[in-house]
Formats: structure tokens, sequence, C-alpha cells
């Protein structure tokens, strides 16, 4: 006998849907753009908007995992390290002899495996935080790409391999076009299938996710390896556009990174956010950066700015959803503490 | 009236739908030891957290040497001499004994600005000796074993003075020996004019140490008695003797072939050599006293943690499981016993919370289906009986019982064989329970094996059709529901002898 | 017999004790020159920097935190100590060696700030932290060096000084250990720290004001990392802003191969002071033996990596002890 019918379709309401960050993030592009379009006259032209992303879209594609990594509740900061050990194989296994396309293989096969390495460390010593391993790996990668380059540089790559960072089709550059099929697929990943369900559902409450069957050492592995396999294209787009590759590139990356996702409104305490903000953030941080450009602050100044905007945001994101001290819905609080109490094992 | 140290009266504590404590009394004399007894959930823990601050009464008084007090908070019940050693030592593992014992007793042990450790050790060895302790002060508490860590928590006692000392199940997680030593430490206590409340499920403990004994039940006083008067089975009768008023709806179900077997299960340290099997359509029930090791059997089965020995065989197939998501695959559901940190994420939407465990169902190639992840939570969750506006609400917003029953719902979106149910009914005031049993009757006639473990005996006689009691990590006997009595449970339940 | 952490503790530093003292006789071997009073005062010298910031980060490791901004802070303090000493010649070093400590201070409360108060994550407020210092050092110094011919002498003695024929720098770390150990054996807030770091929870209760010790801990390490600043600019005679780049990791190198864990709570100053040795040498000494300098970051993940492993097999094969004891 059923007392009262439960209802299957979604409120709607027009409030709840604009008072959501990533509408604040909308807005603060836009004001990015209109402050950037007082510095440069035929700002709002196609071209801008398409080539400008060229500049910032390599360190983009750590953001789609990145995204995961933080969500999940952990944290990754031997991002950059990978990037540079991949980049640093690959050039060198080249000007060994080995063809272009293997070496290309072989660096996003070596990304991942890097990704592949924080993955067993993570789940085999569940005793260790993300944030001793990745560091400890962090100094380990680059210190391996510096054992094989010193401080050299490695290049002297095919002249077609430049047009992977610097092509276009049309009008449209290569770069935007395989960051966009990336991010449509993380986004679909994280939002529309089992596997990203399991990624909230563990950033919001590991034990109960465990307890509900879900294999909590797998996907850890999985979010590892595309972490490095991400890590993987960025040092491909990044050595096509810089011809050339040393151990020290993609030096700070993890902080851009981290602060672009976090930005986009996804709290460190993991369990909330959405793909669309980090993909906003990219943009914001990247046209800033690119208005920087136009009265020549130097690239120093955007450290601050990415340092603050880092701190910022995960200010404002500690005060909205409790920090690192998890809490359920705000309001229910007081009900669950009165139902532990009744709940009491010795009473 | 001046032989009584504590005194306590008309003492009420309710939360919102469970009343802890009812109008109960308790009183301890100077230099006595006070055996404190009644049954899983009869408001013992209750009314300590009273006598410690950490609650307060709303009704009663408490009389502290004939004068009324207040005790606001833990520290004023410290204030007044008031110390409690739980089973659960809190302390600091890094840190040396005398440092556990004298942090955060500034107030009382003036902390200079430079500490002399020499004078500390020796006072800390001091206090030791008076409980002839024979471990270093400068020992890291990490290092000492329980029994030793206990010790120093009595010495953190004897350090801020006290006068009344609360044990609450001390001799749990001790061997023989280590009682032993426990129980004469308690009298020199005791002899140096310490008054001491003495919680225990074992009858040995009570005999040995304490001169009364106070029984609860169900959130009231019983008696008092001289524990040179009492006999035992008076005391086993007034811990459960009870009227059965609570309606069981527990139906004749046909009872199939044998579905769920464990055998010689065993985990170094937590049970051993666990042994029993469960039917079709047949409810068996698992109870014991805290500790006994129910849960942790269960989760062994369910794969959260691994038996080091035994085997599980599910329709005549030996698992080996490896994980919940293994145990899932398989048939085997598991209901835990906190809701609120295993069996929910609570910041999500009751759909949401009711896939997790199923989601291969509800996706192609992992592609969810929205639509229909709500339409059969809809579908569940009526047919529960769920209080639920639509099954967007977030799992927060529901009742303790309707939480249970979407836990409910999440195991029945799969097709499962066995379900575990730990403590399924508790937390979950009176009509849910009722619901929640007509529930269990539904799955029994659908064919499934049922274990449920639970601590209130109503509920395991009046549901149960088998019942397994473990004591200390061993099944103690088994036992047919419609020929057990309550008193042969807990007999069977509590350690008559401390093990060897 | 029990195994306890006390034991494993002791002998850790046993272990390294004789690691150095193996390592010391393989580079002795390889190259006569290691061994001279000369060298050892070098390697000292460079070591002492590492040495007084390690018992920092010590103190914040200890608390379950960690702080990445120890790199940035040296450069900022330093930077702004040199700058002055550029426009005001006859500044006493005194005055350089307060303001750069000043300046580190002044970073270490902000990073308190943003841990013990607002709750931020030790991991990001630091990283967020370390970028935003380390852009200001640029931003100060105008991208411009401030170089050896720009300072005093006095300035440059600060680390090239000598007091009764030991290097200044060796004597400052020599003072700090010592208070430090002082501190945090002898005093109460020195075992709050402890305390902090063992069980948060249980220190709530206890009445330790676990938040300004959080906050202090990491203004200490801000202190400290001003000293180091001042002392490296002096030394190198010269201050940059990309000064003591990644220095933080080989800060955290030392205290964790001294045996802090990194779990928090436990840690002791003999540890520390040979885990900053044995990494000195290892920082300082592999060119001696023809070992690139570039080999220098990979075993310094290694050595971190592989003392967090150890600490975590050690804790488990405890816990699997304590299991058999039980009765059941």
């Amino acid at each position: 006998m059923v007392e009262r019918s439960i209802r299957v379709e979604r409120l709607w309401s027009w409030r709840t849907f604009f008072l959501q960050w990533e509408w604040l993030l909308v807005l603060i592009f836009i004001a990015v753009n209109i402050v950037n379009s007082t510095l440069s006259p035929y700002y709002f032209t196609a071209d801008t908007f398409l080539q400008t992303p060229m500049t910032f879209l390599d360190m983009s594609f750590l953001v789609l995992p990145m995204t995961m990594v933080i969500i999940l509740g952990n944290i990754d900061i031997s991002v950059g390290s990978t990037v540079a050990l991949s980049a640093v194989v690959m050039a060198v296994a080249y000007n060994a002899g080995l063809p272009m396309v293997l070496s290309i293989v072989l660096c996003l096969l070596v990304a991942s495996a890097c990704g592949l390495v924080n993955g067993l460390l993570m789940t085999r010593f569940k005793e260790l935080s993300s944030v001793i391993v990745t560091l400890a790996t962090m100094i380990i990668y680059r210190g391996i790409a510096y054992v094989i380059l010193q401080d050299q540089a490695a290049g002297k790559f095919p002249k077609w391999y430049s047009a992977l960072g610097w092509g276009s089709v049309g009008k449209v550059p290569i770069i935007l076009i395989v960051f966009a099929i990336c991010a449509v697929v993380f986004g679909l990943l994280l939002h529309k299938t089992s596997f990203g369900r399991k990624i909230y559902g563990m950033g919001s409450n590991l034990t109960a996710s465990r307890y509900s069957g879900v294999n909590t050492d797998s996907i850890i592995m999985i979010v590892s390896v595309l972490t490095g396999l991400m890590a993987g294209f960025t040092a491909l787009f990044l050595s096509s556009r810089m011809g050339s590759t040393r151990p020290n590139v993609a030096q700070g990356y993890e902080l851009s990174v981290i602060a672009m996702v976090v930005l986009g409104g996804v709290s460190t305490s993991g369990g909330k956010g959405r793909i669309a903000g980090p993909l906003l953030a990219i943009f914001i941080i990247g046209f800033l950066n690119y208005g920087l450009g136009l009265v020549n602050v130097q690239a120093q100044v955007l450290l601050i700015i990415v340092g603050l905007l880092l701190i910022l945001s995960v200010l404002v994101l500690n005060v909205r959803f409790g920090g690192r001290y998890k809490r359920s819905v705000p309001g229910t609080a007081k009900k669950l503490a009165a139902q532990e109490h009744s709940s009491e094992t010795t009473p | 009236m001046a032989d009584r140290i504590l005194e306590l009266t008309h003492i009420t504590k309710t939360f919102p739908g469970v009343k802890a404590l009812n109008d109960v009394h308790f009183d301890l004399k100077h230099g006595e030891i006070h055996a404190l007894i009644g049954e899983n959930g009869a408001g013992k823990s209750t009314l300590i957290k009273v006598i410690t601050g950490v609650y307060q009464p709303d009704s009663g008084q408490i009389l502290f040497e004939g004068t009324p007090v207040e005790i606001h908070s833990t520290a004023d019940s410290q204030r007044l001499g008031i110390a409690a050693i739980y089973q659960h030592v809190t302390c600091y593992p890094d840190l040396s004994v005398t440092e556990n014992i004298f942090i955060g007793h500034e107030k009382i042990q003036p902390f200079t600005r430079k500490i002399d450790w020499r004078d500390l050790h020796e006072r800390a060895g001091q206090l030791l000796a008076q409980l002839d302790a024979d471990f270093d002060p400068r020992a890291l508490m990490g290092n000492l074993s329980v029994a030793q860590q206990q010790i120093v928590e009595i010495a953190k006692a004897l350090s801020a003075n006290a006068r009344i000392i609360i044990m609450d199940e001390p001799t749990a997680p001790l061997t023989a020996r280590e009682s032993e030593d426990l129980y004469k430490t308690t009298e020199s206590l005791r002899d140096k004019g310490v008054s001491i409340i003495f919680i225990s499920h074992r009858m040995e403990d009570m005999y040995r140490l304490a001169s009364r004994v106070t029984v609860f039940r169900d959130a009231r006083y019983v008696g008092t008695w001289n524990l040179n008067e009492a006999k035992r089975e008076d005391l086993i009768m007034a811990m459960v003797g009870r009227e059965i008023t609570q309606f069981f709806p527990k139906r004749k179900v046909a009872i199939g072939e044998e579905v769920f077997r464990v055998e010689g299960l065993s985990r170094t340290g937590f049970f051993k050599d666990v042994s029993f099997s469960v039917r079709k359509g047949e409810i068996l029930a698992m109870t014991g006293l805290i500790g006994a090791g129910r849960t942790e059997v269960c989760e062994a089965i369910y794969g959260v943690t691994h038996p080091d020995k035994g085997h599980v065989i599910l329709e005549g197939q030996e698992l080996h499981i490896g994980n919940p998501a293994q145990a899932i695959e398989k048939g085997i559901g598991y209901l835990p016993e906190d809701r609120l940190r295993q069996g929910l994420v609570l910041e999500w939407e009751l759909s949401k919370n009711v896939t997790l465990p199923t989601l291969r169902k509800f996706a192609t190639l992992g592609w969810l289906h929205p639509r229909k992840e709500n339409a059969v939570t809809k579908e569940l969750a009526e047919k529960l009986e769920v209080r639920a506006g639509s099954v967007f609400d977030l799992a927060a917003t529901l009742s303790g019982g309707n939480q249970q029953k979407i836990i409910v719902a999440k195991l029945l979106a799969g097709t499962m064989k066995v379900i575990i149910l730990d403590e399924p009914t508790k937390g979950v005031d009176v009509g849910a329970k009722t619901a929640i049993f007509n529930i269990m009757n539904d799955l029994a006639e659908m064919g499934y094996g049922i274990i449920m473990v639970s601590s209130e005996m109503p509920e395991v006689l009046g549901m149960s059709d088998r019942i397994v009691v473990m004591r200390d990590g061993r099944v103690a006997t088994i036992l047919e529901t419609a020929t057990a009595s309550q008193e042969q449970i807990l007999r069977a339940a509590m350690p008559e002898t401390v093990h060897a | 017999m029990r195994r306890s952490a006390s034991f494993t503790e002791s002998f850790r530093e046993l272990g390294l004790l004789v690691f150095i003292v193996i390592i010391c006789a393989i580079f002795q071997i390889r190259n006569h020159n290691f061994l001279t009073l000369e060298n050892i005062d070098d390697l000292l010298t460079n070591t002492a920097i590492l040495s007084i910031m390690s018992v920092g980060m010590m103190m914040v490791i200890l608390t379950r935190g960690i702080d990445l901004s120890v790199g940035s802070t040296v450069a900022i303090a330093g930077m702004v100590s040199a700058l002055t000493v550029q426009f005001f010649r006859g500044i006493s070093p005194v005055v350089s060696v307060l303001e750069s400590v000043a300046v580190g201070t002044v970073v270490g409360i902000l990073n308190g700030l943003l841990v013990a108060r607002f709750n931020v994550l030790p991991i990001i407020a630091t990283l967020g932290t370390m970028n935003v210092i380390r852009g200001l050092t640029y931003v100060i110094s105008g991208g411009a060096w401030v170089s050896s011919y720009q300072m005093s002498s006095g300035f440059k003695g600060i680390a090239t000084g000598e007091l009764l024929g030991v290097s200044n720098p060796i004597i400052m770390a020599v003072v700090i250990n010592v208070a430090f150990f002082y501190f945090i054996n002898h005093m109460r807030t020195g075992r709050q720290i402890y305390a902090v770091g063992s069980n948060p929870e249980a220190a709530d209760i206890s009445g330790i004001p676990r938040r300004r010790i959080i906050w202090l801990v990491y203004t200490l390490m801000g202190a400290l990392s001003g000293l180091g600043g001042v002392i490296w600019v002096a030394k190198f005679a010269s201050a940059q802003s990309d000064t003591a780049t990644g220095f933080e990791l080989s800060v955290i190198a030392a205290t964790v191969l001294g045996g802090v864990s990194i779990a928090g709570g436990s840690g002791k100053v003999s540890g520390l002071i040979l885990g900053t040795i044995l990494l000195g040498i290892l920082n300082n000494a592999l060119p001696l033996i023809n070992v690139s300098p570039f080999w220098q970051q990979a075993i310094q993940g290694v050595v971190i990596l592989a003392a967090v492993l150890t600490n975590v097999l050690v804790k488990r094969n405890n816990q699997r002890f304590a299991l058999r004891r039980r009765a059941i």
C-alpha cells in the first residue's frame, strides 16, 4: 500500500540554476575579456579566440585528469615531472635513431608508466597519502630526466612535428581540436558513466563506496594512468611548440593545473565539482595571461596571480563546503548528531 | 547519606526518537566497587556519559558527597575527581607513558616552563608502582599492550587525584592473566579509598570484585543487590526479564535447502573456527556481546577484510572473495552496522545511492541510464514504503528508518542470494522497525537466506529461525529459536570464566 | 620480545650512522681529499643551511603538515636583505640577519594562518604561497640580481666569517639545533607539538591549543627559512629571483631521512641531524667521486621514497605482531 507517490521528475528552479559556481566563472571570463579588449584594438576577432589558446592549451590536458584526482579527494604534484621525463625520453630516443612515430608512442608509454607507478604506490601502500607519494615521484621522475639529459636540450624534430603544436585545420588549431575531443571524453566519463559515478562516490565517502562494491583500487589505478597519459599529451604538444626539450620543462605546471581545477569549483575535500568549471578556469587564466602579455607584464607576475587564485578559491570553497572536514548537507548536521547518539553501540 | 559519594536520582535522558535513560537511579558508596550490568542498549554507557559530563540529563539530580552538583562538561566532572577508563584508550601513541599521564593535567600538576624529566619519570614510576606495574615509564605508549595502557590510564586518573574511577568493560580485551592483574589493581585502588563503578559482562569480574551490583534494562533501573546475596540466575532474569510486548510479525516460510555455509573461518586476533549455515528462506540470527566478533565475521564474508583460514560456500561452490564488489557479484549483500559512514553516501540523492552497488545493471558499456535508475529507485522505495518526496532527495534528509530502507533497496536492486543485515533496527523508531521486520519476512519468502546480526534479544527471538551465539570470537552455540530462551542465549554469550 | 618503536628508531639512527661512516669511507677511498679539514669545513658550511631549515621542517611534519614554500621564502628573505645592503651599505650584518628572519617570519605567519585558521590543506596552502612568494621576489628585485660587489664585506661575512676557526653558518646551525633539542624535549610547548601530531583529536580534548601550535610551527619554519635566506645569499654572494628553487625538496628529504614520520607525531633530533648530514654529504660530495650532480635530484627522490616505505613496512610488521598477541 503506497502512502505517497515518489516523484521522478526533477524540479527546476531558475534560481538554483543560476546560483552555480560556473556562472560566476562565466562572468569572470567575460570580465577578463572586456579588460583585455581595452588593451588591444581588434580584440574581438575569431583569430584572437582561436589562436590564443595555443599558448596555454598544452598544460590544459592535465586539468582533465586532475579534476578527477581532486574529486577523488587526492592530489598529484608529479604531473610536471612526468611531462618532463616523457618528453626527454622521446627526444633522446628519436635522436638515437628511433622513428618519430615510435618515439611519440614511447613518450605516451613512459608517461602512462609514470602514472601507473603512482597508482601502484597509492594502492599497495594505502598508509601513504597521495601528497607524499606524488611528492616523491615528482622528484624521482624529474631526477631521471636530469640523469638522462643533464642540462642539455634535445630536439631537432622532423619538420612535420611542429605542425602538431603550431598547425591548424583551416582556422582551428590542431591542439584546440585535440583538446576539445579530450575534454568531451573526460566530461562524458565523469558525468555519464559508471566510472565517473564511482569517482564521485569515493570522493564523498570512500568507506561507503567500498562497502557498496566499488573497486576502489582499480579506480585509483585507472585515474593515475589517465593522468600519466594526459601528461604524455602535454609533453607532445609542448615539445612540438618548443622545437626541443630539456629536463626542466613544465616546471611549475602542477601549481597552475591545480589552481585551474580548484578555481573551477572542485573542492579539495572531494566529491564535488563538474568538468565545466575547470574548463572555464583554463580559459580564464589563459586569457588573463594573454592580457598581461599585452601590457608586458612579466611571467613571474602571473605566478603571483595564479598562486593567489589558488588560495582564494580554496578559501571560498572551504567556507562553502566545510574544508577538509567533510560535512554532509548543511542543516542536517544536527539531525545526524542526534541519530548518532541514538544509534550508539555501547549504551 | 554521608556514606554515599555519588548519587543519581530520577535521571532521564532522551534523544530524538529514543529514550536512553528513563528515570534511573544509581548510587555509589565510599570505597566500594559497584558493578553496573545490563544488556547492550540498557543505558549503561549513557549513564556514564552523564556522570562524566559528556551529556546533561533532561531531568533528575546528581549528588556528590551529599551536595547537589551540576556537571556541565568533562572539565566539571574532572574537577570533582571523576575519571573514566574505557575499552579503547585514547592516548598519544608516540609519546612516553609519563607524558601520557601528565599531559593535559597541567592545572593539577603545574608544569614549569622547563620540564624536569627526572622528576616526572620518577613520579610516574611511583604511580605505576602503586598499581604494581613493572614497566618503564619512559616506554612509548604505542608499544604497550592494551592491559598496560589501561594501567597508564588508571595512573593518569590517580595523578589527577581521582576519587571516583569508572571502568567501562576493561577486561574485554584482556587475557586471563592480565585480567587477574587488573583485579588486583582495582582492589588496591579500592583499598586506597577510591570508589569504583565497574561495568562488565563477565559474571566472574563481578563476583570477584564488586560488593554491590545494579542492573539496568531497557533504559530503566531494575534494582541493586548485595553480591553476597544475589544469585546468578536472578541477575540474568533481571537483565532480560521483560514481556515481549513488541509484536514480531514472523511468518511461517517454507525453508529450503542450504544456500550458504562457512566452515572454520578464522582471522587472527578477531575470530576463530566459526562455522554455521543458512538455508533458503531462513532467518539466522547472530548474537553475542559487543566485541564477540559478529561484525568481523560478516565483514570477512563480505570481502571487506580477509580471513586467514576457512571456507565460504555459496550454493555448493566455494568462494574466494577479495572485495565487496566480488561478493555482490556472487550474490552476497551486506547492510553495514554503521549506516551513516558505511551504508550511504549522505550527500547523494536516493537514486544514486540505490544504484551504486549494481551500476552495471543501469549502464550499457558504462554509459548510465539515469531514467532507469530513477524508475527502479521509485519502484523499490515505494515497495519498501520509504517516506520521501522524490528520488532526488538527499539521503541525509531521511529519517533513520527510511535510510535503512534505502540501504535495503540497494541490496534488492541486484540479484542476491544471501543478505547479511548488521543491526538492521539500530537507531530506528518502533514504527519503522516493524516495517523492516516485514521486509525481512518478504525477503525470506522470496527465498533469500538471511543472516541478521542483532543485540536485541526480543528481535532475535521474535524474528529468527535459528540463533548463532558468539562469544570471544568463537561460536558458543547454535540454537533453534523455537526452543531457545533469553536466559539460555545470555548465558551462552557471557564468559563464565575468564578465558585461559 | 616485542619489537618496539623506540627500538626501531634507535636502529634507524644506528643505520644512518653506519651508512654515513661507510659512505665517508667510500668517498675517501675514491678521493683522498675528502676527509681533509678544509673539505669537511666546506661540507658542513654547505649543510648548515639545510640543517637550520630541517629543524623547522621537522616541527611542521611532526604536526602532520608539510611546507613547500621554504625555498621561495629563502629567496625573498635573502633578496630583501641583499637589496637593503645594496642601498644602505653601512648597515650592520646583524640588522641584515634580523631583517631576513623577519621577512621569513611574515611568510610563516601567512602559511600558519591558511592552515590553522582557514583549514586549507598544507600542501595546497604552501603550494600557493610558494609561487606567490617566488613571484614577489622577482617583482621586488625587478628581475635584477644583487651580486657580490654590491654587497658589503660585512654582509658577506655573515656566511664567510669565522668564530674561533669555525665558520659562522656552522655555529648558527649548532646553536639552533641545540636550542631546538632543548625546546622540543624539555619545554611544554615543544612536547605539545608531538601531541598534536600524534593524536589531534585527543589534543583538542586535552585542552592543548592545537590551532595555535600549528600556527606556531609554520611561523618558526618561516623564521628559520629567513635565516637560511640571508646565509644563502651571503655565502653565494648573489641574490637572484630563482635562488633556492627546489630546495624545499632537499629539506623535506633530509627530515624524512632522519626518521621523522610523515604521519606525524614521531621523530628525534638525533635522527634529524644524522639525516641532514647524510643528505648533505650526498648533495655536496658526489662531484668529488665523479658522480654527476645531475644524479642529485633522483637520489633525493629515491631517498624519500625509501624512507617512507620503510616506515610503512615496519609499522605493518608491528601491527601483525600485536594481533598475534591477542587471545583469540
